[in-house]
């Protein structure tokens, strides 16, 4: 009786990474941001959520094109995805060499992100879930006033844009999280949200009212410049918009 | 009646061509957006193609920027020649599903006078509305007071649903606006 426990206990513990490797639960709580919630200094409210293990790979992404033939590089409306969408890979099809299976995905917009997380029945998840995953190091939560986690989140802008990107299979952080900060960036949920004008009254210069969001929104922790880095590029990005380096991982609620 | 009969089906006819030519792909349709009008009619954001559109995104609690947007597409409207004029259709999609049901979005249209057979205003679900203002290019974000923060624009769809225009002058006439306006209606379908 007690073999065939241990037993079941062993099968059950073999069968548990190819299930649970996906993703993983994160507890969420109060997250001191460098986006204030409010505009000037609030900490976010982060509910418990899920989180995918490891960014989404070129031969995942592969196989929803498959599944999913209008996010196909020779099919999907150009509003939804630029030229240069899944330009690396080999054909419509095949990854070929200059896209390895196991290499994060890039060159993909938003809206095939999402649609490919909604495909997992998963979303992407918001800059707060995603700031607060990334602020975890090996063995803490928060590390982020540790001068290794600022090094290591710097040291990706030192890799050059052109060399191949390595396999995922990072080092997890605490949480069991890998691959966050290197080597992709990442699409959020609320991209388009992060640097929007706390007060869009002043009229006289429509300008102004366009742009005045970056000037408006107080940035916290000004030293941690490698986070506010991500902050201005996902900001400068469209949805539709493809980069070398920016990928994605999904999201589910708890 | 009998003499209209071949006009019926020649419309018919119209029509089904006109269904069969394919979204361009710059066309925000290639987006499935339902949404569901002040009167709780729902229908697929890509059905209002056939007509030009002029429209924004708001949110009806908004004491601020959203009344503004409000007036500059009634503004707008009014600056059109009665032709012109009937040639388009107001739209206003919510930030705000969660605080804007049916109920909200028919009380806000009668309180600012708002014609349903020419102004929509409509909700979509929260992911929808991400994927919209990420088509049209606008920006937003909920604050913990539940308010917005978000750009303010006015945006002229082609028949289409390409953005054949767009204006961030909120609160006071855009001639180049309007006449960019005149030109998309002007111009023959193809």
């Amino acid at each position: 009786m007690r073999n065939r426990l241990a037993l079941a206990l062993l099968g059950l513990m073999l069968a548990l990474p190819a299930v649970a490797a996906d993703y993983v639960a994160l507890p969420g709580g109060r997250f001191a941001s460098v986006l204030p919630a409010d505009g000037k200094a609030a900490p976010a409210q982060i509910a418990p959520f899920r989180l995918r293990t490891e960014p989404v790979t070129n031969a995942e992404f592969l196989a929803f094109v498959k599944s999913h033939p209008e996010w196909r590089r020779d099919r999907v409306a150009s509003i939804l995805a630029d030229q240069r969408y899944l330009s690396h890979w080999a054909d419509a099809e095949t990854l070929g060499s200059g896209a390895l299976p196991r290499q994060p995905v890039t060159r993909v917009s938003w809206f095939a992100a999402q649609a490919y997380c909604e495909s997992e029945g998963a979303r992407l998840p918001s800059w707060y879930e995603w700031e607060y995953a990334a602020a975890a190091d090996a063995t803490r939560r928060d590390a982020r006033s540790d001068p290794a986690w600022r090094e290591k989140l710097l040291s990706w802008y030192s890799r050059p844009s052109s060399a191949p990107l390595p396999d995922i299979g990072g080092a997890p952080n605490v949480y069991g999280v890998r691959d966050i900060t290197q080597p992709v960036w990442e699409w959020v949920d609320d991209f388009n949200a992060l640097l929007v004008a706390s007060d869009s009254r002043d009229q006289n210069d429509p300008d102004v009212l366009k742009f005045c969001g970056a000037g408006a929104v107080s940035l916290q922790e000004k030293e941690n410049y490698a986070v506010l880095m991500r902050i201005a590029m996902l900001s400068a990005l469209q949805a539709a918009d493809t980069t070398n380096n920016m990928g994605f991982r999904c999201a589910k609620p708890e | 009646m009998k003499r209209l009969l071949p006009l019926f089906a020649m419309l018919l006819l119209l029509g089904s061509a006109r269904a069969a030519t394919p979204l361009p792909g710059d066309s925000i349709y290639n987006l499935k957006v339902q949404l569901t009008d002040q009167d709780g009619h729902q229908q697929l954001l890509s059905a209002r193609r056939g007509r030009p559109q002029l429209m924004s995104m708001i949110y009806t609690s908004c004491k601020m920027v959203c009344p503004m947007i409000i007036d500059s597409m009634r503004l707008t409207r009014n600056a059109l020649d009665p032709a012109t004029r009937a040639q388009i259709d107001l739209l206003a999609v919510s930030f705000d599903p969660a605080r804007d049901s049916v109920a909200t979005l028919k009380d806000y249209a009668e309180k600012r006078k708002l014609d349903p057979r020419i102004w929509t205003l409509a909700r979509t679900e929260p992911a929808q509305v991400r994927q919209l203002s990420g088509v049209l290019g606008l920006q937003y974000r909920q604050l913990p007071d539940g308010e917005f923060n978000h750009s303010s624009e006015l945006i002229l769809l082609d028949a289409d649903g390409r953005i054949a225009a767009r204006t961030a002058r909120i609160g006071k006439l855009d001639p180049e606006f309007v006449e960019a306006i005149r030109k998309v209606v002007a111009q023959p379908r193809g």
